[in-house]
């Protein structure tokens, strides 16, 4: 585009520009928050794995007794938030990337958010129950 | 190297696996028999060989990922610092899930 074609010389900046915008009129927010899930769950891994590690072979008495805990029922409530976040946008930018008839694609994000939040709620509700529960 | 895809295909292998995640939560909260099921299904030899799977895919998709953020960051765009990041996130995923199945058999496997 030639400096013609522009007569009005704009003074937002690139970043403003892009605020907002893009194709779900969210900008750059589910970026942000795809890598700020990723950040927590690289800090969360180890703790997880170590519980995970610790119940293996184990009975269910054990695994309510170490999952029903407090800081560990957090920590998996906490790992089971940021994937299920991280995993929504993930799999909406795979289905933004493939499906291109319009009604598939809202059908297809809708069914994502759904099973997403279905996951994370089922995990955290059966979490909050063993901690209860203790 | 086309790493990307592989990338994309362990976030969604790791998306189902999210149902075992849950069915396993949700057993526990359940009681000793429905919990024994999942035992049953994640001793059985097809059900280890899905768990290894799942966890390479979790380990292989976070090593991947810290390359892109390498990438975000504004790092490692020559040509020889992505083919190492690359290497370096398929070889370290698949010796972190063969140390974390040795430590998981050294410890748990054999109850």
């Amino acid at each position: 585009m030639s400096t013609a074609d522009t007569p009005k010389r704009s003074m937002r900046t690139p970043l403003g520009r892009v605020r907002n915008l893009g194709a779900a009129h969210s900008g750059t927010s589910d970026f942000w928050r795809q890598r700020l899930t990723a950040v927590a769950m690289v800090l969360l891994m180890i703790p997880v794995v170590v519980v995970i590690m610790m119940l293996l072979g184990r009975n269910q008495a054990y695994a309510k007794q170490i999952l029903g805990s407090l800081p560990i029922a957090i920590i998996m409530v906490l790992f089971i938030i940021a994937s299920a976040w991280h995993m929504k946008i993930g799999m909406q930018v795979v289905i933004e990337d493939y499906v291109h008839n319009e009604k598939l694609k809202l059908a297809s994000i809708m069914l994502n958010n759904f099973f997403s939040i279905a996951v994370a709620l089922a995990s955290i509700y059966a979490i909050l129950q063993l901690s209860a529960g203790v | 190297m086309a790493l990307s895809i592989v990338h994309r295909a362990t976030g969604i292998a790791l998306y189902v696996g999210t149902l075992m995640l849950a069915w396993w939560l949700i057993a526990a909260a359940s009681g000793p028999a429905a919990y024994a099921h999942v035992q049953a299904f994640t001793g059985s030899i097809i059900g280890r060989l899905i768990m290894f799977g799942y966890t390479w895919a979790l380990m292989h998709h976070m090593l991947s990922g810290i390359r892109h953020f390498v990438w975000d960051l504004g790092y490692g765009f020559k040509a020889n610092e992505r083919e190492a990041l690359t290497w370096g996130a398929l070889i370290g995923g698949i010796a972190l899930t063969v140390l974390i199945w040795i430590i998981a058999y050294a410890i748990g496997g054999g109850r």
